[in-house]
């Protein structure tokens, strides 16, 4: 039980370098200017307007 | 008593809460402007629900992040939105739920409200939980990839539909700052502002039913609970199984059999009640587990 646990807490930090690994993915296939330009406009639909 | 009292307070976590909350919307002048904050820190998404059309937002809302990539005409998965959820929850799971998330500290103020009757649990509540699952995955990823317009772009649906964060960060004060906006509102206004009070009605009642029942961003962090490198732990040689710390979660969990379950959103207040000090959390640490 102890053993498996403890795999767990290595599977976490495997689950943070494929995290690190999916956003300089993200980054280098050009998805920031998509979260910039949404998030510097009003999202209507996220106040209810749009 | 005065003591155990002082122990069990949750208003150091609330401070937290606050503070971070001022931190991630200090661009308060937005609020007198009735504008939104437009510089380079909203290319970086903040760890809770907060919606970037908040007047003092200085960050982005994952989930509507989320949604905008996947929702994109060009790009049809979010890698570098979901890298970094990935990243934080394989962290410190729900950590950020319980200390890091502006409408957390909301519902958490408004539960503190009296009400002849608060509601611990009801029948169907453990049912009622997978909901957020169902939420994240149709409103959140399916509907923005397949219900596209002739451009190939889909709509932000949970933010469209569902999230009442947006309605009280952006809607309420945008719109009542603008009399632009107030010519425009209509039966959408008019529903999330119904979703809204809903959900501050059924927070003073229950603890956090947002994050319980709805919030996709929970969900993702929840699923990293059991593996997050910040964890629970109990130590069975000093567990006298009270029953304690089962009790005094408001989330219904029973720390002492599933420290790192799903739902816990790490507040602390089993560790602080565990008069054998059996419970405690830290990262990785030699014989952990």
């Amino acid at each position: 039980m102890r053993r498996r646990l403890s795999s767990m807490r290595w599977c976490g930090v495997g689950a943070a370098v494929l995290g690190l690994a999916m956003m300089g993915f993200g980054l280098y296939r050009g998805e920031l200017p998509v979260v910039f330009t949404k998030a510097v406009n009003i999202c209507l639909e996220c106040i209810g307007i749009g | 008593m005065d003591k155990r009292k002082n122990k069990m307070s949750e208003w150091p976590r609330h401070r937290m809460q606050a503070l971070w909350a001022l931190l991630t919307n200090s661009y308060l002048i937005g609020f007198a402007q009735g504008k939104i904050y437009k510089g380079k820190l909203k290319n970086l998404c903040v760890p809770g629900m907060n919606c970037y059309s908040c007047p003092a937002a200085v960050g982005s809302c994952p989930i509507g992040s989320l949604q905008a990539v996947i929702g994109s005409w060009n790009f049809k998965f979010a890698f570098y939105v979901a890298g970094l959820l990935v990243f934080i929850g394989a962290l410190i799971g729900r950590f950020v739920c319980g200390w890091l998330c502006p409408f957390g500290l909301i519902q958490d103020l408004l539960h503190k409200i009296p009400f002849p009757k608060k509601i611990k649990t009801f029948r169907g509540d453990k049912l009622l939980r997978k909901l957020k699952y169902v939420i994240l995955v149709v409103f959140v990823i399916l509907m923005p990839l397949f219900l596209v317009d002739i451009l190939g772009q889909g709509a932000p649906y949970f933010c469209k539909l569902i999230c009442p964060v947006g309605t009280l960060e952006g809607g309420l004060p945008l719109v009542l700052l603008n009399k632009s906006m107030r010519s425009t509102i209509g039966w959408l206004y008019a529903w999330k502002n119904v979703v809204l009070a809903v959900t501050i009605f059924l927070s003073i009642l229950i603890y956090r039913p947002f994050c319980k029942y709805i919030c996709p961003l929970g969900a993702i962090y929840s699923v990293f609970n059991p593996i997050s490198v910040f964890h629970y732990r109990v130590d069975e040689s000093l567990c006298t199984h009270c029953g304690a710390c089962a009790k005094v979660c408001k989330m219904q969990i029973d720390p002492s059999k599933t420290p790192n379950h799903p739902e816990c959103i790490r507040c602390g207040q089993c560790k602080k009640v565990c008069a054998a000090g059996a419970l405690s959390s830290g990262c990785l640490r030699k014989g952990d587990y």
